[in-house]
């Protein structure tokens, strides 16, 4: 195989636009890989593993540009490479001339602006996420990898000047109707929100929504803010806020494990917030003692549920969630069973784009007792030593680092989920595939139809098998995002997709079915 | 208004430092989005970085 690359020195561009244009390029017939990377350690490494290590690329600097191509055809890696160029340039996200070369130019320019949002590499994102702070501004720090002892110190300074800070490691916010972030469209309503995770966010506003509420705020705290280095500096002035806010009746808070001394806080907070506060506080194995106004949940279902009661919310307005679509529809037998291999798939296999719902769907299926593999596990002792081969029942959450690196979450590119699903179907043992599906803003653009090739691919390689996969899903999104939850939803019906309406229920389906497997394999 | 609660009840003025699509998508909600041409300071150098942090 033949490679090429080349090499533009100082042409920064961000890792959204740098994945356009390599899904672009690598969408070009003949092209076998390829690489649109700023040359950062990481991605040297990256193009090192495909084979490119001149010399010239080891010494780039993060601020240049290197693109790389494999190809077998040597003409057709000099057209693309000539082409570059004027791919980079014609691109409409080009950077304007109305831009700001800095944070401090920004800020004298407008000095109205009261957020600042930051997506830059960890390793920068503290450095900014100061300087905003500094000038006043409240901030949502997306970017993760951040020092945790810079993290610390940023919350502490917002507390001091009464900023909020919004991360690191924060996927979404809601402010006043305004998503930021990856978040879904929702209708404004009397239910608060504080997450530690964007998705979790993402699920409960988007159930909220369809159970016909709606959102006051919804404010991302960022996922370690809980840990007892943090102590929940954001959660608490959050909870505050959403406290005193006038729109705002219910609160609901939503996160994995706190740390035990920030748990205490958190607790003594909520006894003092004059409104109900419902919590779901994921792999939290003990009852909270918060006062008399606070509930707690083990799913996030459950808080939607519990959410919608303090409001008094009519039964018959409960009744709108969608219990089970096509769900109602259980296999008649446990999916495994006609397999006719010597070992009969049995095992359920979990991709997810949402590291909550990874975690929750673990929880799951561990609360029946079913021990489950995964690359973050509940249980330390079922971690998968190689995340990229699964073990007995494995759900594996494709939005950690180890698949991120250097490539894009899967919950705006679905190239690695499309290839992890195919290699599960090569397993005969395989009978059960769990996905997760993410609308809203900043997500894909069709992330059912990006992998339902791979889905139907997956399903026939079973049946040549003699074998059959059942495939479940749940769609995280509402009737107003921009890719539509019920087309969403209709394309993996029609794939013969069992969907759930939330990623909490697809799990517990999952469960049921292993359970009917190994209860009644025979009946 | 206090500075925290004043985030809640008036418009959104963002500006956005890093990936672009996130202001795009505030643009796209009706929010005025100004947008830093970042790249990382000192060429992304971070023995360079740490040196002008502390100079500053």
């Amino acid at each position: 195989m033949a490679s090429g690359y080349l090499i533009r020195k100082n042409q920064y561009y961000d890792s959204v636009f740098l994945m356009r244009v390599a899904r672009a390029l690598s969408d070009e017939p003949g092209v076998r890989e390829c690489a649109v990377v700023m040359a950062t350690d990481a991605n040297k490494e990256l193009l090192a593993g495909l084979g490119i290590r001149a010399a010239e690329v080891s010494a780039a600097r993060p601020n240049d540009l290197v693109v790389a191509i494999l190809a077998n055809d040597e003409a057709l890696i000099a057209r693309l490479l000539g082409e570059m160029d004027a791919r980079l340039t014609s691109s409409s996200q080009a950077v304007r001339a109305a831009d700001y070369r800095s944070l401090e130019a920004a800020c004298a320019a407008q000095p109205q602006a009261n957020l600042v949002v930051i997506s830059t590499p960890g390793a920068y994102a503290g450095r900014e996420a100061r300087k905003a702070l500094e000038q006043g501004k409240h901030v949502f720090i997306f970017s993760d990898n951040v020092p945790l002892e810079q993290e610390v110190e940023l919350k502490q300074l917002g507390r001091a000047r009464r900023r909020l800070v919004m991360g690191p490691d924060c996927g979404t916010s809601l402010i006043g109707g305004v998503g930021i972030g990856f978040a879904n469209r929702v209708r404004r309503g009397p239910v608060g929100i504080i997450g530690a995770s964007g998705t979790g966010i993402q699920e409960f506003t988007s159930l909220i929504h369809q159970a016909g509420s709606g959102i006051s705020h919804a404010i991302g705290t960022g996922s370690h803010d809980l840990a007892d280095a943090v102590g929940g500096i954001t959660t608490l002035m959050a909870l505050d806020v959403l406290g005193a806010d006038p729109a705002t009746e219910v609160i609901a808070v939503i996160s994995k494990p706190a740390g035990a001394r920030t748990l205490e806080l958190l607790q003594e907070r909520i006894r003092r917030c004059p409104k109900p506060v419902i919590g779901c506080l994921l792999g939290l194995k003990t009852a909270l003692d918060a006062g008399p106004r606070f509930v707690q949940a083990r799913t996030i279902d459950q808080a939607v549920e519990r959410t919608l009661a303090a409001l008094g919310v009519t039964s018959a307005l409960l009744l709108r969630m969608p219990r089970k679509e096509k769900g109602e529809e259980i296999p008649p037998r446990f999916p495994g069973e006609e397999g006719r291999g010597v070992r009969s798939p049995r095992y359920l296999r979990g991709l997810f784009a949402g590291g909550t719902f990874c975690f929750q769907a673990q929880q799951v299926l561990w609360d029946a007792g079913i021990p489950v593999y995964s690359n973050t596990p509940l249980d330390s002792r079922y971690r998968l030593t190689n995340p990229e081969t699964s073990l007995e029942h494995s759900i594996i959450d494709m939005g950690d680092d180890h698949f991120t690196r250097g490539k894009p979450h899967p919950m705006i590119d679905a190239t690695e989920r499309r290839k992890r699903i195919l290699q599960e179907a090569n397993d005969p043992e395989v009978a059960i595939l769990l996905l997760d599906f993410i609308l809203g803003e900043m997500a894909a653009s069709d992330p059912v139809g990006d992998l339902i090739p791979a889905i139907r691919q997956a399903q026939e390689s079973a049946a040549r098998r003699g074998g059959r996969l059942t495939v479940v899903a749940s769609v995280c999104g509402t009737d107003l995002d921009v890719q539509g939850l019920d087309r969403q939803k209709a394309m993996l019906m029609e794939a013969g997709v069992y969907v759930l309406p939330s990623s909490a229920q697809a799990a517990e389906f999952c469960r049921d079915l292993i359970q009917r497997g190994e209860g009644g394999r025979d009946g | 208004m206090d500075d925290l609660m004043a985030l809640f009840t008036g418009p959104l003025i963002a500006i956005n430092v890093g990936v672009r699509d996130f202001g795009l998508a505030l643009e796209q909600q009706d929010v005025q989005v100004i947008y830093v041409d970042w790249s990382p300071p000192a060429g992304g150098d971070q023995e360079m970085l740490d040196l002008l942090d502390q100079l500053l």
